[in-house]
């Protein structure tokens, strides 16, 4: 087990330094991801979902602060307290990004140069990471964009960003995260932007490229039904926590958190077409000042008094299946609450 | 291909212009009381009245002149100085134009250069104090008038200090304080433009994405942010230009030297009429073949110009 | 598993009050921690933050009152002569000093800041409303008709100022609205185009659309809505534009063609003192010091509104 794990991250943690006072976007979190499997980080916006899959990679914003006790990729640490400076840090995320780890973006229109043409954005991590020249270089873009479905990639390569539609800028977005068959792609959102017509083939274009290349993914999505189909693994994010992780079996049969049992309520599904959908009321923690208990306590139905005292410990169900939630405290039973199950 | 359709568009558009500011300038000359081209030359000899008339055709219509006028403009001809007996406008603005060109072109490398480090170092620096000084610095240089600057020059250099000469343009020592004084307006311009431009381009979501390809960070800044971040440099760096290179009226007449910018003040204050014309359509030809270089280098740095 | 779960539990007040249900008044569940504020007490607050703005208003306010009621207080007009006593140092009579002429330097810089003032704020105000008209105008239509507008604009921008200020003047004779018209004539293109830039881009977006949708009019879309959207960069234009016109006024007043004097301008005054620097520098100093202190006040007011309204440009 242990020793295919492409991915470790123990206790990240990550702060922004803002106007009104500090940001605990992410709080002690860990996971770790498996070579060749697809997992899939759902929560709503402001999770920390996005941001913990960003400073993995170290691209956050200057203003923020990124400590763990640990976090290892393909058997080399890249946690930044591991190096001595930021400099010896940048170097070694400089050959990891875009080569062995690279990111799939959420807006294909803001994330393209606008000024530069397609084939010299296509070909840039492929420059950076191997001693191909550009003639070379040149002919591996065109195969990366047949290998997305972009038609005629001779003439597309000199075209520039605006002259492709949004889910053409998507593709080419995937093609440069693939230029180097990576062990893990970071999905952040990659279909959010998109229509809803393109999202399924873009999302089936993830899968099949990665299965292909044998890449692991991690898809970061605020959306249940995205990850339903395509994940072997979902951990729940929520106020900065995971709060609950298992396969997609266990979380969409038998889901233990209260805040994921919320999520599944708010999607249709197809075989129940008369049922409700129930919406979340509330809304997420201010992490400027988060809770020191649970972080879904504001919003739970069954919350009880220890929640908001005390973040819950993790209850472990299967050697896959873990959730935060004192529910599953003996104690809980004896309550005046009684657990609807 | 298109990049030539594109060029000759902007020609023709600015030749347009051009025209259409002779014709503006000329008609309204002719209604101001006291010109020549308003056909009062009373207060001239009565032998430049004679060649006066001949010249622009003062009996005609205004409409006959205005065509009378472009024609003689069109072959260099721009009339006799009203002022200066016995010159040739053209005379004066061919020796007056290479002075205040030369001048300008110092003033322009200047500001240009010194206005980019300066923005890009406030823009990148990672001391705080760095990045506020330029910016005070800036400031101060954007709100002190640049005929100001020239006497505060003249003062502590020329006279107090007596290190650079004071006025005249006979040797290179002579082009340190003008050109100074006509560059820390655009310097400070052209700093604050690429410091804030710089920023803008650092704040984009193509830069993530540069370095998630393992593109260094010198790199990303070198090949995404800098060329996007000179745009708008650029477009105001092309009016800087034509202003520079037809000169600053106060810094020449200041340190007396013998341009072309110094001549407009002078044609004004002496009522010139036929200098004042030329120096304006000079100075609008300028301007609109400025503006056209301009967009040409825009539409190179940014494709959406020139495909769109 | 069974006894590693317990082991943990331990360590946490073993008290079953605790297990019992959280009723919902004790739960926060609208919390919102960043007060909620509008568009500008938001930026007003930012603009606070900016000790340079600050500074540059409180100069502003203080430069309005002295020239609006200084004149009124002071013993001495700004043409009053006193020929025994000639460029006086500044004393307690003339905190200034006076000029070769013996009129006393304070009372005339007051004088000079009625004028530089009212002609800053009058043709930044007359520049807004044309060039917000013009420009918003051009920027909705779009077009042919923008596209010989906007070569209008070309062509009154490539006329140099100085030209429209020799025109106006011998029109309408060497006073202060002479320089205003003259400042005005092409002082409104540079706000127009900015706003028909903000339009053009800001009419492609959804509540434009919605608006029309709604059966709005062109007029109430144009400036209920883009206008509106685009303040923030409309009044940083608008504050820059102050400091400009005063710019162009006392440089017109330092070549000699500006007003005329005996009347006090802070130009006019530079120049005068020009002819004594050697001998009376001081003289010098007042006007420059104010004409450089109020630009540069108006242009921290600015730098700073800059910052405050745009939301992007905040650390």
């Amino acid at each position: 087990m242990e020793q295919n794990e492409i991915l470790k991250v123990n206790g990240l943690t990550v702060d922004f330094a803002t106007e009104q006072g500090t940001v605990h976007a992410v709080r002690d979190i860990s996971f770790a991801v498996r070579e060749g499997e697809i997992l899939g980080v759902v929560g709503e916006s402001g999770s920390g979902k996005s941001v913990s899959m960003y400073s993995v990679m170290g691209l956050l914003a200057d203003n923020g602060t990124v400590t763990a006790e640990k976090i290892e990729f393909d058997g080399q640490s890249i946690n930044a307290s591991d190096y001595d400076g930021k400099r010896s840090y940048e170097k070694t995320m400089q050959s990891v990004r875009g080569n062995t780890m690279s990111m799939i973006f959420q807006d294909p229109m803001t994330f393209l140069n606008p000024t530069i043409t397609i084939g010299k954005q296509l070909t840039e991590p492929i420059l950076n990471h191997t001693k191909l020249t550009k003639g070379q270089a040149r002919a591996r873009a065109v195969e990366l964009m047949t290998l997305v479905g972009i038609p005629s990639p001779e003439t597309r390569l000199d075209q520039y960003p605006f002259e492709f539609s949004g889910g053409m800028r998507q593709r080419i977005i995937i093609a440069m995260a693939l230029a180097m068959s990576p062990k893990l792609i970071i999905a952040d959102e990659p279909t959010t932007a998109l229509d809803v017509t393109i999202q399924a083939q873009v999302l089936d274009l993830i899968k099949e490229l990665s299965k292909k290349m044998g890449s692991a993914v991690i898809m970061i999505t605020h959306d249940l039904g995205v990850v339903a189909s395509l994940c072997d693994r979902i951990n729940i994010m929520y106020g900065g926590k995971i709060v609950e992780t298992g396969t997609d079996k266990e979380i969409f049969y038998t889901p233990n958190h209260p805040y994921t049992k919320g999520l599944l309520a708010c999607i249709k599904n197809p075989e129940e077409n008369d049922k409700d959908l129930v919406p979340i009321p509330g809304s997420p923690p201010d992490l400027l000042k988060p809770p020191a208990g649970c972080p879904f306590v504001d919003r739970c139905e069954s919350a009880m008094k220890i929640c908001k005292l005390k973040m819950p410990p993790e209850t472990v169900f299967s050697d896959t299946h873990k959730s935060a939630c004192w529910l599953n405290d003996a104690r809980a039973e004896k309550g005046v609450n009684a657990h609807a199950r | 291909m298109q990049m030539w359709k594109y060029i000759l568009k902007r020609l023709f558009f600015g030749l347009v212009t051009l025209f259409a500011l002779a014709a503006i300038t000329f008609f309204l000359m002719h209604e101001i009381p006291g010109s020549p081209f308003a056909g009062e030359t009373s207060h001239v000899s009565a032998a430049v009245r004679e060649k006066l008339i001949s010249h622009y055709g003062l009996d005609k219509s205004t409409g006959e002149q205005f065509v009378i006028y472009l024609g003689n403009a069109l072959k260099g001809d721009f009339g006799t100085s009203l002022n200066r007996k016995g010159m040739m406008v053209a005379d004066i603005i061919s020796n007056g134009l290479p002075v205040t060109a030369a001048l300008g072109a110092c003033a322009f490398g200047l500001a240009i250069f010194v206005g980019i480090l300066l923005g890009t170092v406030a823009a990148f620096t990672k001391r705080r104090w760095v990045s506020s000084c330029v910016t005070f610095f800036a400031t101060v240089g954007v709100s002190v008038p640049g005929f100001l600057f020239a006497l505060f020059l003249m003062v502590i250099f020329g006279l107090l200090l007596d290190w650079l000469p004071l006025v005249g343009l006979t040797s290179w020592k002579h082009y340190i304080m003008p050109s100074i004084a006509l560059a820390l307006g655009p310097i400070a311009n052209i700093c604050r433009l690429t410091r804030s431009s710089l920023q803008e381009q650092l704040r984009q979501d193509y830069m993530v994405l540069a370095r998630s390809k393992g593109t260094s960070q010198i790199k990303v800044i070198v090949r995404h942010a800098l060329k996007n971040a000179m745009i708008p440099v650029v477009t105001s760096a092309g009016p800087l230009l034509a202003t520079l290179l037809t000169g600053s009226f106060v810094v020449e007449s200041m340190f007396s030297i013998p341009g072309i910018g110094a001549e407009f003040v002078n044609s004004v204050s002496s009522r010139d009429y036929t200098m004042i014309m030329a120096l304006t359509i000079m100075y609008g030809a300028m301007i609109i073949v400025a503006g056209i270089l301009t967009d040409i280098i825009s539409a190179m740095l940014d494709p959406r110009v020139r495909l769109k | 598993m069974e006894n590693q779960f317990d082991k943990k539990l331990q360590d946490i007040e073993a008290d079953d009050a605790l297990f019992e249900k959280l009723e919902d008044s004790e739960k926060d569940s609208e919390f919102i921690a960043v007060e909620a504020k509008t568009y500008f007490q938001d930026a007003w607050k930012n603009f606070k933050k900016n000790k340079l703005a600050t500074i540059g208003l409180i100069f502003i306010c203080l430069m309005l009152l002295l020239a609006v009621f200084g004149p009124i207080f002071s013993p001495y007009t700004y043409d009053q002569q006193d020929l025994t006593s000639r460029n006086a140092l500044p004393s307690l009579q003339h905190p200034f000093g006076t000029d070769k002429f013996g009129r006393d330097i304070f009372v005339r810089v007051m004088y000079g800041a009625r004028i530089s003032l009212s002609v800053g704020f009058a043709s930044a105000f007359i520049n807004l409303i044309i060039g917000v008209v013009y420009g918003g105008f051009c920027g909705y239509f779009g077009g042919k008709l923008d596209m010989v507008l906007m070569r209008l604009v070309e062509i009154i921008y490539s006329v140099p100022t100085l030209l429209y200020v020799i025109l106006v003047m011998l029109i309408f004779g060497s006073n202060i609205f002479s320089v205003l018209l003259a400042i005005c004539i092409s002082g409104w293109v540079g706000m127009a185009r900015q706003v028909r830039a903000q339009v053009m881009s800001l009419k492609e977006q959804e509540y434009a659309l919605a608006a029309k949708v709604m059966g709005a009019g062109d007029s109430r879309i144009l400036f209920k809505h883009l206008v509106v959207n685009s303040i923030g960069p409309i009044i940083v234009t608008t504050t820059h534009m102050v400091p400009s016109a005063i710019f162009t006024e006392s440089f017109l007043a330092f070549v000699g063609i500006g007003i005329s004097i005996p009347q006090a301008s802070w130009g006019t005054m530079a120049s005068e003192a020009r002819g004594l620097i050697m001998n009376q520098p001081i003289q010098m100093v007042w006007p420059v010091l104010a004409i450089c202190l109020t630009i540069l006040s108006l242009n921290f007011i600015g730098d700073g509104l800059n910052e405050a309204l745009d939301p992007r440009k905040r650390v």
